[in-house]
This record gives structure tokens, C-alpha cells and sequence, in this order.
């Protein structure tokens, strides 16, 4: 996918000023944020399931290359076709080429992240295939051309006022004077459209949330049963999976499961999860007859020799973008990638280079809400701040910041000088707003005072104030 | 620490560059406290800014100088005490990390940071102090500062002192944990997002209909109160230890409504 | 070199690890072959029977499904009759080749149609035989086959899925031991679905509507253990 991380600034302001996207994006605190609560507090365990999780993830990255070929191999002779692919390229190719090999003319796909990021779709089409996005979210962002801005709830930037007019916008066989106010009158339009979808498709892509290697299954988990009509009625199952997803036992997904749920949306389990292996069975009389499995790098074996590695562990639940007030503030597209929230602030950077993704781990308060939620316990304030001084080194920030930040830290490192320009600095201020107690604006400081007064000081510094008293001088 | 406690334990302020250039008032009711609760206290004059402007800005080496500065400043004090959650934290758990790869510092830096503390969370978790003399007539809510939360678990103790104040009416806004959008220089370089943030805790804590929004933090309370003054709204600010240490006769910060 | 190739041998790098360490190598296969649990919840250790079905039953119910508890198998047709009925919902109902379902005593429904093999397009009511039920979250465990297509767990509107209170396990893992002793150590079937409620999504506006792809409702018939003789 391309990336408009660069112009993260523009992309937020633009956001804040959407009245749209703010009314859509108001809603996060009382629903998943309440959500996640309710059920942690409803498993006492919860925090030391996360301890589990974090480990498992450890020991399965550390070992990685060895229970990615037990995955293949346990696939493999289940019946899968296992592709490698080092680079989304190749990925696309590699899909592409199943696509064709199997005279796809429709190919309807299950939620994946993975597909977004390799940038799936537009290659599939300018083959000549038509490509179904089915997860109800996904499909709504694919029918206005825009992308996820939420990798759990890929539509959440969008109202249902909205929805109601793309659907009377493209759904133009099914007649003008239905209602349409209600939000299941509009699930059941898309049901009933995408029901033809999934009975017509060739070929049904899907990611996956787990590889498990003991057994060479898939796992995938979703409340819409999209995924799984996807991948039962399509002759050809598709895949795609990055090489972080592979765990070693069906015991290791079932504790990560009971995290990923209850962080995601609150619920105990996902409706629906759902372990593939193979093509179908002689004797099956449904499932699809082939099955392939994409597994895919693209940048990550290099993070695993870094301390990024920790990243490697996410389930992509999504919580760390509820919890964010900065995700709260501007939603995903200003990101500017596929990965939004704090999660995309350190993966993006990662993949796509610090350069290009500066703002990203940049733009965050490290209050570290993200981390305090993480189910796998990512510390990712520490590795956004890892980014900042790789962005740093390589010459970031502004010139006027860099040279700001070094003349106070040359200061801050002469204590004596520092405090002789302190007591001047504070005095002239003080005495500027004193009467008034703050500033509505001051020189220097307009990205301040455009949206808030400054505080004035109080006239002297402590360190002034105290030598006084020291020397006996009433304050 | 090895060896019993002296009887009256030598604490270093670190006072924070904000209190000492924009509020001294508060490092005075630090003192005050401090002193409340038998500790002798000093101010070394070597002291700065622990370096999280640098620190966060990617800027390693002088946010590492600054660093080995505080760690000399504060040598010989039993305890290194700060009226803020977020630079005791930064002293606390960040140095280390940030002087691992320098033999000479690393073991001071870990050395130093069993000494530091955050000043509320000292008074009660270390010195034992259960109630403040002081009052406060009306209704007061408190913003939980992230740092100071989930780097200290600060969240209990300002409560507790706070609900010793005589006439105080400790009251919760909704989302008290939700970071402000202060962060430093993010409300700097991310202005607009950094209102976005701060729009919603002011309206949340006008919501809660208090007189006075406390927190432990400096910078987290200019930004609120800078707000909660543009839009007009009449709520004092103030940091917690001026009400703790029954310091109110400045005005609140950014001036009264 | 091979993208497989190249991509391990990264992975190898990043790890600092060598090409055929045995060692290495007998930790991953070890810790597969020892499947170890980690941490089961409290809310389901030491449970009796009727504590793990009121749990389980709870979960079903908050997540909108419909449960219908039976003495017996004969019992089955009536109850599923009744819940149609009630629900006002067609009597023909799609169900596979399982004999658990195909053998029970029909002929006392006589306005129940049954219809055979996988799931079609225009059927409303799919009948599968869950081969688990794990009380920690109210999920039932189906396995594909002839028995119970994987198909009719998801295209039928009304999904009716019949579990044995014998087939209650206390824990996800439990139901994998299960599945172990009735395919192997490590083999699965094409599909195993934990399936923990009807469809739903959340996806427009924020509010939960159900019946998203899948079945729009789902009902559970329990059919309870044989008492014990007194």
C-alpha cells in the first residue's frame, strides 16, 4: 500500500477538522474502551494470562525459523501449498498466479491486514478479477475506495448516515423507496448482496490470526462468519499470513485467545474462530478443494535481530488504538499506512523507514495507556522513542527544533549560567503577565497560545527564592 | 539502601525546571511538606532538568548529560524527591536504560534509582504520613498524570492526603486517567492534536462542576488551566501540594476567573 | 537461493542462530510434543457438572443465543419443533449424515421436513451435533466432515446445534484432547469451529446487529446426562 505518512500533520489537522470523522470517533470510550474493562475485570487471571501470552510469543520468535518449518511441514502434509514470499511483490504474484491458475473470475476475501499491506486488490483487478471485500467493514471502505482506518473495525471513521447513502448510491438494482434507518435494515442489504458473492466466488482469501504449527492449520477469527463462507464455498482457499503469526501448539493459541477477544471488543470469545487445515477430505461434502498458504516476511526477519523484535508479538487486537487519545483525537487515515495507533507508530516505521514515518512515533505523549493495555505487553512508548532516536540521528525535526533543543540542553549543562538566565528570563515574564496570571499569546510560543493561554510565571525562580532564604532573607 | 534509615533523612528536592522557573510556589510547599514529614531538606544549586525534553526527542547524548549532572547533584542525599510523576520517573526508571552502555554511570544511575521518588507517593508510601493539615473550602477533583500513574502507580496516595483536607470535597471527573495532551514537546510540535486532547479534559473536568483541578504535575497543569482559561471557564488550578501543604495565598496557576 | 531459504536464513541471522542446531531444534519439537496448558481460568477449575452448564449456558445466553435443555435424545425432534414453532420459523431443516441426528425419532414431528447433505443456498434452518462444549466462554466445538458440513454452521439463517452435557469440558484445552483422541495426536479435520453465539457486527455506527453473514439466530439444544439411578 502507498503510505501518506509524510504528510501526517496535514492528515490530522484535516481529521480534526472533520466533523464527520469526530461525531464517528466519540463513540470509542463508552464502547470497546468500556468493553475491555468489563471483561477484564470479569477474568481475575487476565493479567497474568498476559505474562503467558508475552512469553509464548518469546520463546516461539526465538525460535522462529524452526517451528515455521514444523508449520510447513505439518501443513504440507495435510494437503496445503505452502509459498514463501520475502517481499509484498512476490506475494501478489504468488496469489496472482493461483488466481489465474484456477480461472478466478471472482475472488471474495475475509479481513486481512496482511492483504492491505501487500496491497492485494489492485493487482487481482488489473487482472481482470473482480475482488469482494466481505467482512462488512472492509466492504463498506472498499466501495468508497478509502482504506481501513481501524484494524479491527475498519470502518469506525464512518457514520451510518453515511453507509445509508453509499449503499443508495451503488446499490441501485434494489429499490429507491426502501428504508433503510436502521442499522440492521443495512446489515441486511450488504447480507443479502454479499450472500451472492460468497456462492459465485472462485477463489476466497483470507488472513490469518494464527499458524499453528503442531498441527499446520490456519486460524482465523471474526463475529461475522464472513471469513468462513469465504474459505467453505470458494474452490480455492487462499492464505496470506506474515511469519510472525506461526505459534507452536492448538494449547498456545487457546491462552493467546483469551486475550484477544476480551482486548479486541470486550467479548469473552469471538463469535467465530475457526481452525483450517488442508483441502477438504475425500469424503467432505463442502470446503474448498485447494488451499494454499502465503506466508510472508517483508521486513520483518530483519527486526528480529533489533530490539523491534517485541513488536513481532502482536495480535493485532486493536486495543492500543482505543486506549489512544491521539488515535481518539485524529482516527486512522492520518497515519497515513496500514497500521494505525500506536501499534502503526512503531511497525510502520519499521517496514516502510523511519524517514518517511517520522511523525508516527513522533506524534505520541508516551502517557503509555497503549502499553498499559497491550495484551502482549509491547513497551511500545520505549520503542517509538527507539525510532525518535534513530529519526535523530539521521537529521529529523525541524531545523529551528534541533537547534532550539541544543541550546537549551547546552544550558541545561552549565547549571550556573542556567540559572543566571532562568532568574532574567522568568523576571521579564513575569513581569510581562503577572497581573494577568497567563498569556494569550507571546513570541516564540504560538503553538502554544493558538489554542490555550500560557501560564505567566511567578517573577522568581526557586533556586533564587531559596539562596535567599538560605541566607536568611525573608521569602 | 543498606544500613538502618537515619532518623532524620537528608532529601534532595529536585526541584523540576518547571517549578523552578514557572511556579516556585510549589517547590516551597514541597519543602514545607517535606519538612512535615521529619526529613532535612536540600536544594542542590548544580540541578537542572532531568533531560526528557532531550531524552524524548531522540537526542541520547544530552539527555545522557544531563543524567550523569542530576545523578552527581544528588550524591549524597538519602532520598531524591520530586514534586512531579513524570521527571521522578524519568530519573527513576530511565537513566538506567539511558547510561547502561557507560561503566562509570550505570551502576550510580541504578544506585540513584532507588533513592527517587515522587513527593506525594514519598510522604505517604515511605514516610507514613496519613493526614495534612490544611483546608480547603469546596469542591476539588484530581488528574491522574500519566507518568505518574503508570510508571509510579501514583493514584491512591493524593486521594488519601487529599481527603484529610478539612472542608475539601474530593469529587472524580470522568476519564481522570486519560493523558491531557501535554506530553512535553508534543505540545509543541503536535499543537493541534495536543488541543484536541486537552478540549476533552477540559471539558470533562468543567463536567465534574469542581473549584479547584489538581494533579501532580506541572506541565500536565499549565496546559489544563491554560485551557480551562481561554475557554473562560472558572476553575482554579493548582498543583496537589499547595492544597496538601496549605499553600493557597498565590494565585492559582494562570491566574484566577 | 530459494525466498524460503532466504527468509530463514534471516530469521537465523536475526536470531543469531545457527543453520542445524540440534539443540534448538529439539526445544521446538519437544515443546510441541508436550503440548503443556498454561493457565486455566478459576472460573472453571474444580466446577461440577451443573456449575459448568450454568456457566456455559450464561455465556450462550448473554451472546443471544436460545438454549433448550432435554432429558433425553428422544426428546430432540419435540424441542426443536417447539423452538421453531415459537420462533415462527419454516419446518424443513438441513442436517448432514450424522446418525446422532439422522436416527432420532422424527416420525413424532410429522410436519418436520429433513433435508440431506450440505448446506444449499435457499436453506433456513441448518441441525449440526457440536462435538464439544467448553463452558469458560459458552463455545462449541464443531468438526467438518460428512456429518456436519462445514457449510451448515454458517450459510442458514437459524443455526441448531445439538451438544451432549457429556461433551462438556471445562476448558478450550480440554476440547483439544478430545479432538486428539478422536483424530490423532496431531491431525485435524478441515475444519474445527468454535462457535460462540449467531453472527453479528459491530461495524455500522458502533451498534451490534445480528446475523452479519451468518446465522442470524442460533439455538442450543443441551441434552442433559441420564440421572443416576436411585
Amino acid at each position: 500500500m502507498k503510505s501518506a505518512t509524510e504528510s501526517f500533520k496535514e492528515n490530522a489537522r484535516a481529521a480534526l477538522d472533520d466533523a464527520q470523522l469526530q461525531r464517528a470517533l466519540a463513540g470509542l470510550p463508552t464502547g470497546l474502551v468500556a468493553n475491555r474493562a468489563a471483561a477484564r475485570a470479569r477474568l481475575p487471571e487476565f493479567e497474568d494470562l498476559r505474562d503467558v501470552g508475552r512469553d509464548i510469543k518469546d520463546h516461539t520468535l526465538a525460535h522462529l525459523d524452526l517451528y515455521l518449518e514444523l508449520y510447513e511441514r505439518n501443513a504440507t502434509a495435510a494437503g496445503a501449498r505452502v509459498h514463501w514470499a520475502a517481499t509484498a511483490a512476490e506475494a501478489r504474484e504468488i496469489i496472482l498466479r493461483i488466481c489465474r491458475d484456477a480461472g478466478a473470475k471472482l475472488v471474495t476475501k475475509g479481513k486481512s491486514m496482511i492483504s492491505e499491506e501487500i496491497g492485494l486488490n489492485a493487482d487481482l483487478q488489473a487482472a481482470g478479477i473482480e475482488v469482494v471485500e466481505t467482512d462488512l467493514g472492509e466492504y463498506l471502505v472498499q466501495i468508497r475506495g478509502e482504506t481501513p482506518s481501524h484494524i479491527i473495525a475498519p470502518a469506525i471513521h464512518l457514520t451510518q448516515d453515511q453507509v445509508e447513502a453509499d449503499f443508495r448510491r451503488l446499490h441501485t438494482e434494489l429499490p429507491k423507496e426502501r428504508v433503510l434507518s436502521e442499522p440492521s435494515q443495512l446489515v441486511g442489504e450488504a447480507r443479502q448482496i454479499l450472500r451472492e458473492k460468497f456462492l459465485a466466488a472462485d477463489v476466497g482469501i483470507t488472513g490469518a490470526n494464527f499458524l499453528v504449527a503442531e498441527t499446520g492449520s490456519s486460524v482465523i477469527v471474526t463475529n461475522e462468519g464472513n471469513g468462513d463462507l469465504t474459505q467453505s464455498l470458494a474452490r480455492v482457499h487462499v492464505v496470506v499470513a506474515s511469519i510472525e503469526k506461526v505459534v507452536p501448539t492448538r494449547e498456545d493459541v487457546s491462552t493467546i485467545l483469551r486475550l484477544l477477544a476480551r482486548s479486541a471488543t470486550g467479548q469473552e470469545l469471538s463469535t467465530y474462530t475457526t481452525f483450517s487445515t488442508g483441502p477438504r477430505r475425500p469424503e467432505d461434502p463442502d470446503g474448498p478443494a485447494a488451499y494454499h498458504v502465503v506466508i510472508l516476511d517483508n521486513g520483518r526477519s530483519e527486526m528480529l535481530g533489533t530490539a523491534f523484535r517485541e513488536v513481532l508479538r502482536c495480535i493485532r487486537c486493536g486495543a492500543c488504538m482505543n486506549h489512544c487519545p491521539v488515535y481518539g483525537a485524529i482516527g486512522g487515515h492520518a497515519y497515513g499506512w496500514v497500521y494505525p495507533g500506536p501499534i502503526g507508530s512503531v511497525l510502520t516505521p519499521s517496514l516502510i523507514g523511519v524517514r518517511s514515518a517520522a511523525d508516527l512515533p513522533n506524534a505520541s505523549t508516551f502517557c503509555g495507556r497503549c502499553e498499559e493495555v497491550c495484551p502482549m505487553k509491547i513497551p511500545l512508548p520505549k520503542l517509538m522513542r527507539h525510532h525518535r532516536e534513530a529519526d535523530f540521528e539521521l537529521g529529523g525535526s525541524s531545523r529551528g527544533y534541533r537547534i532550539g533543543l541544543k541550546l537549551w540542553a547546552w544550558l541545561a549543562r552549565r547549571p550556573r549560567l542556567y540559572h543566571v538566565a532562568a532568574r532574567m528570563a522568568v523576571a521579564l515574564l513575569g513581569a510581562l503577565g503577572r497581573r494577568r496570571g497567563a498569556f494569550r499569546s507571546l513570541p516564540l510560543a504560538g503553538g502554544w497560545t493558538r489554542h490555550r493561554d500560557l501560564p505567566a510565571p511567578q517573577g522568581r525562580t526557586f533556586q533564587q527564592l531559596w539562596a535567599e532564604r538560605k541566607a536568611g532573607a525573608p521569602r | 539502601m543498606t544500613g538502618p534509615l537515619p532518623s532524620k533523612p537528608r532529601v534532595g528536592l529536585f526541584v523540576t525546571c518547571l517549578v523552578d522557573l514557572m511556579r516556585p510556589s510549589v517547590g516551597f510547599a514541597a519543602v514545607k511538606l517535606l519538612e512535615q514529614a521529619g526529613c532535612s531538606v536540600e536544594v542542590p544549586a548544580v540541578q537542572t532538568c532531568c533531560g526528557q525534553p532531550a531524552y524524548n526527542s531522540g537526542d541520547r547524548a544530552d539527555a545522557a548529560a544531563l543524567a550523569r549532572q542530576t545523578i552527581a547533584a544528588f550524591a549524597g542525599c538519602d532520598y531524591v524527591v520530586a514534586p512531579s510523576g513524570s521527571c521522578a520517573g524519568m530519573l527513576k526508571l530511565h537513566y538506567p536504560g539511558l547510561l547502561a552502555g557507560d561503566a562509570e554511570w550505570s551502576g550510580k544511575a541504578k544506585e540513584l534509582a532507588e533513592r527517587v521518588h515522587e513527593l506525594v507517593s514519598f510522604l505517604v508510601d515511605v514516610r507514613g504520613m496519613e493526614t495534612v493539615d490544611a483546608e480547603f473550602k469546596g469542591r476539588a477533583t484530581y488528574h491522574d498524570s500519566c507518568s505518574g500513574l503508570r510508571e509510579l502507580g501514583i493514584k491512591g496516595q493524593p486521594r488519601r492526603l487529599l481527603g484529610s483536607v478539612k472542608n475539601l470535597e474530593l469529587i472524580e471527573m470522568a476519564d481522570a486517567e486519560v493523558c491531557c495532551g501535554f506530553g512535553g514537546t508534543f505540545s509543541v510540535k503536535y499543537p493541534d492534536i495536543s488541543n484536541a486532547m486537552v478540549e476533552k479534559k477540559a471539558a470533562n473536568a468543567a463536567a465534574a462542576k469542581p473549584d479547584l483541578l489538581l494533579a501532580g504535575d506541572l506541565g500536565c497543569l499549565m496546559n489544563m488551566a491554560g485551557k480551562l482559561r481561554r475557554e473562560g471557564r472558572a476553575v482554579q488550578v493548582r498543583h496537589v501540594v499547595e492544597v496538601l501543604a496549605g499553600e493557597l495565598s498565590d494565585l492559582p496557576i494562570a491566574g484566577s476567573k | 537461493m530459494t525466498s524460503r531459504e532466504a527468509i530463514l536464513s534471516k530469521i537465523r541471522a536475526g536470531l543469531g542462530a545457527g543453520r542445524d542446531d540440534a539443540a534448538r531444534r529439539a526445544i521446538a519439537e519437544e515443546r510441541i510434543a508436550a503440548r503443556a496448558r498454561h493457565l486455566t481460568p478459576e472460573r472453571v477449575k474444580d466446577k461440577s457438572p451443573d456449575q459448568l452448564l450454568k456457566l456455559f449456558r450464561g455465556f450462550l445466553e448473554r451472546e443471544s443465543a436460545s438454549v433448550v435443555e432435554v432429558d433425553s435424545k428422544q426428546d430432540i425432534p419435540s424441542a426443536i419443533a417447539g423452538y421453531l414453532r415459537a420462533s415462527n420459523l419454516p419446518a424443513r431443516i438441513r442436517v448432514g449424515g450424522d446418525a446422532r441426528l439422522t436416527q432420532l425419532p422424527w416420525g413424532s414431528e410429522p410436519h418436520l421436513e429433513l433435508l440431506l447433505g450440505r448446506a444449499q443456498p435457499g436453506d433456513e434452518v441448518g441441525l449440526t451435533h457440536a462435538s464439544a462444549a467448553v463452558a469458560e466462554t459458552g463455545t462449541l466445538v464443531l468438526v467438518s466432515g460428512a456429518d456436519n458440513p462445514v457449510t451448515l454452521n454458517f450459510l442458514p439463517e437459524t443455526h441448531i446445534v445439538v451438544v451432549e452435557e457429556g461433551d462438556l469440558v471445562p476448558a478450550y484445552e480440554d476440547a483439544w484432547e478430545a479432538i486428539r483422541a478422536r483424530f490423532g495426536a496431531r491431525a485435524m479435520p478441515r475444519t474445527v469451529n468454535f462457535i460462540s453465539g449467531p453472527s453479528r457486527t459491530g461495524d455500522i455506527g458502533g451498534r451490534l446487529v445480528m446475523g452479519a453473514h451468518g446465522p442470524q439466530r442460533m439455538c442450543v439444544v443441551i441434552v442433559r446426562r441420564p440421572a443416576p439411578r436411585t
